[in-house]
This record gives C-alpha cells, structure tokens and sequence, in this order.
C-alpha cells in the first residue's frame, strides 16, 4: 500500500504524458472554432452582385447545397486555395458563390480577372456585416450550406486537397442525395 | 539612516553590497535605491493601466456616456476572435472594430446588455465570453477548484489525525540502556 505512493509521480507523468499526445495530436488546431451556426440557418443577406447586376441572397441559393466562400483580393491565403476552388468548379461541378469580404470590386474583378473565376456569382460584402453575422473572422473562410439554407460546415483558413477530398466533397455529396 | 534600510531589506541589501566595494557611503546608497525603487514602482502602475483607451477610436464612441460606458462594460469581457487573448475592448483587429459597433448599434437599438452580449455570441459562440457560462461543459472548470481544495484539506486532516492518534516519540529505554546511558554521562563530567 505505501509502495503505491512512490508510484505516484510515474503516474502523474503518464497522464500528463497522455494530455500532450492527445492535445498534439496530427490535425488538431488548437485555435480553431466551431462555427456557432453549426446545423442553424444561415444569416440573411442580400448583397449587391459583382458582375451583371441583381443580387446574391441566401434565399435565392435555397433549393440546392451550395459552397459559400468568403474571399478578398487584399488576402494572401486566399490566392493559396484559389486554384483549389478552380479544380473544385471546373472538374467537379461544385457550386461555389463567392462573398468578396471587405473588398473594392475593382480589386475583386482584377483578382478574379488574374486568377480565374470559380464563382458562379459573387456577393459584395463592403463593410463585412455579412461576415459579422457568419462568425467570420478572417478570410479565407468556406461554408456548406444545404439546400434548406441551414450550415452544415465550415472551413476557417485556405481549403486544403485533403479537407476537400476526406470532407467537402462528401458532404456535398450526402446532401445532393438525401 | 539604518531605518529605511531595514524597511527596504532584502533589495537593499544585495544594493549595498554591490555598492559598497566602489566606495559609495551608505546614504548615497539608500537614496540610490529608493530612485530604484520608484522607478520600478511606476513602471509596474504603468503596465497595470489598463490599454483600453487605445483601441477604441474617437469616432466609434456612443455621444450618450451611459450607452458608452454599457458598451464597454460588455466588450471588455469578450474576447477578440483574431488575437485570441485580447478582449474585444482592447484590441486593434478589424474584427474587434466591427464587434464594437454591432454592440454599440445593438445598445442604440434598446437592446438590454444581455442581449446585446447574445447577438455576439449567436455569431461567434461561448468562445468570445472570457468569463464562460456555469453549465454542465464547464462545470469541471468552475468547480475543479473548489473540489481540489476540499480533497486536499480531507487528505491533510486525515494525515494530522493519524499523526496525532499515533503513538508518539521513541520507545523509553529499558534498564540496561538507562544504566549505560548514565555511566556515559559519568564519563563526561569526569
């Protein structure tokens, strides 16, 4: 019984040891936040289009899940995933709408006019009140909306190839068929 | 001249002694140290002054003082999503700008403090409260405390009754040993 006492510091070096693989573990951010509209419906809004007129608004995404992404000429990460979205667009048909986040438009169109547009429509967010209202808080960030107009994921940070293969596209997928 | 030296012990102390070998005279000294002591005594007031007033601008303030001063109470204690150790009060990020003016717009609107609170943590979650609910996800935050002091104090208390209900000192000492211990002392005087 006494003995077990002398075991006590390798004990608690194990469970402290324990802690630290657990919280290091490969692919955990520390830093990263559920959305807290997590399986809610999405804030409103109806922006002014970039291009040709009329407006993009939550409601009119409704009827088909869509990839929101919120996006600015004045980010670098965002040029990171921006071909990424290309390939998403182009190979796998994925509507993607994007939210130009505290942008000029002129800036938008040029970044867009540069990199490709993989946007089916593009919504201006001028003063970022949108974004304030998705819990954005910084660009890039990605949402799934499903065709109810409820978030059923988001994405803080440039999209990776493997968050879109193991994640997005599956999801997407479950949602086109249910 | 030896009585605020001994007010100031332990700092003076290593003061005078590094002091002394280059001669300076102990008056010098103290009134060196108390320099020191000042100077250190502002910087410390200095950090502690809260920063708040940097980071929200002239033109973000409410012209109604109690709307203001509401304000500030509610964004003091909420936390800037970006530089995740500021609250939303103190910091400079963009995003902190925003938050401020939903809280100020919300106020203005008639909200109540606590629904203004609500229409930034519909937005960003519990995360952006530095001070976090009591509910069952964080009961062991607020009460491991508490519960770790109790055990603790059970622990020492059982330890102490123990200690005391044992038989106390060494055993006393049998015939033999009293008589060599007594020849010993003999010896001694002797």
């Amino acid at each position: 019984m006494r003995r077990l006492i002398y075991l006590l510091p390798a004990l608690l070096f194990l469970v402290l040891a324990g802690y630290f693989a657990w919280a290091l573990r490969p692919g955990y951010d520390p830093r990263a936040l559920p959305s807290a509209l997590l399986d809610k419906e999405a804030p409103a809004f109806d922006l002014a289009a970039l291009q040709g007129g009329g407006t993009l608004s939550r409601d009119g995404l409704k009827g088909k899940p869509v990839v929101v992404n919120f996006f600015a000429s004045w980010c670098v990460p965002c040029r990171i995933e921006h071909p990424l979205l290309m390939r998403l667009a182009q190979q796998d048909h994925v509507p993607i709408y994007g939210i130009a986040y505290k942008d000029k438009p002129e800036d938008a169109a040029r970044l867009l006019a540069q990199m490709g547009d993989p946007y089916r429509r593009i919504g201006l967010d001028r003063d970022g009140r949108t974004g304030l209202d998705f819990g954005v808080y910084g660009v890039p960030e990605t949402y799934v909306i499903d065709r109810d107009g409820h978030i059923r994921k988001r994405f803080v940070g440039p999209l990776t190839a493997d968050q879109v293969n193991d994640e997005l596209l599956p999801l997407l997928k479950k949602l086109s068929a249910s | 001249m030896s009585v605020p030296r001994r007010l100031l012990s332990p700092a003076l102390a290593t003061w005078t002694a590094v002091a002394r070998p280059f001669g300076c005279r102990a008056r010098v000294v103290s009134i060196a140290s108390l320099a020191v002591l000042a100077v250190s005594v502002a910087a410390l007031a200095l950090t502690a002054l809260p920063t708040t007033a940097w980071a929200v601008q002239p033109w973000e303030r409410l012209s109604d003082p109690a709307l203001e001063a509401r304000a500030r109470t509610i964004t003091s204690e909420l936390r800037c999503v970006v530089c995740q150790n500021e609250s939303v009060d103190e910091s400079n990020a963009d995003l902190a700008h925003d938050i401020r003016m939903l809280v100020r717009e919300r106020l203005k609107a008639g909200d109540t403090n606590a629904q203004a609170r609500q229409a930034v943590v519909d937005r960003y979650g519990d995360f952006v409260l530095l001070r976090p609910p009591v509910e069952p996800a964080t009961y062991v935050l607020w009460f491991a405390p508490v519960a770790l002091l109790l055990v603790g104090a059970a622990g020492s208390l059982v330890y102490l009754r123990r200690r005391a209900h044992a038989p106390g000192g060494p055993a006393p000492l049998d015939p033999a040993e009293r008589a060599r211990l007594d020849a010993l002392l003999r010896d001694g005087d002797a």
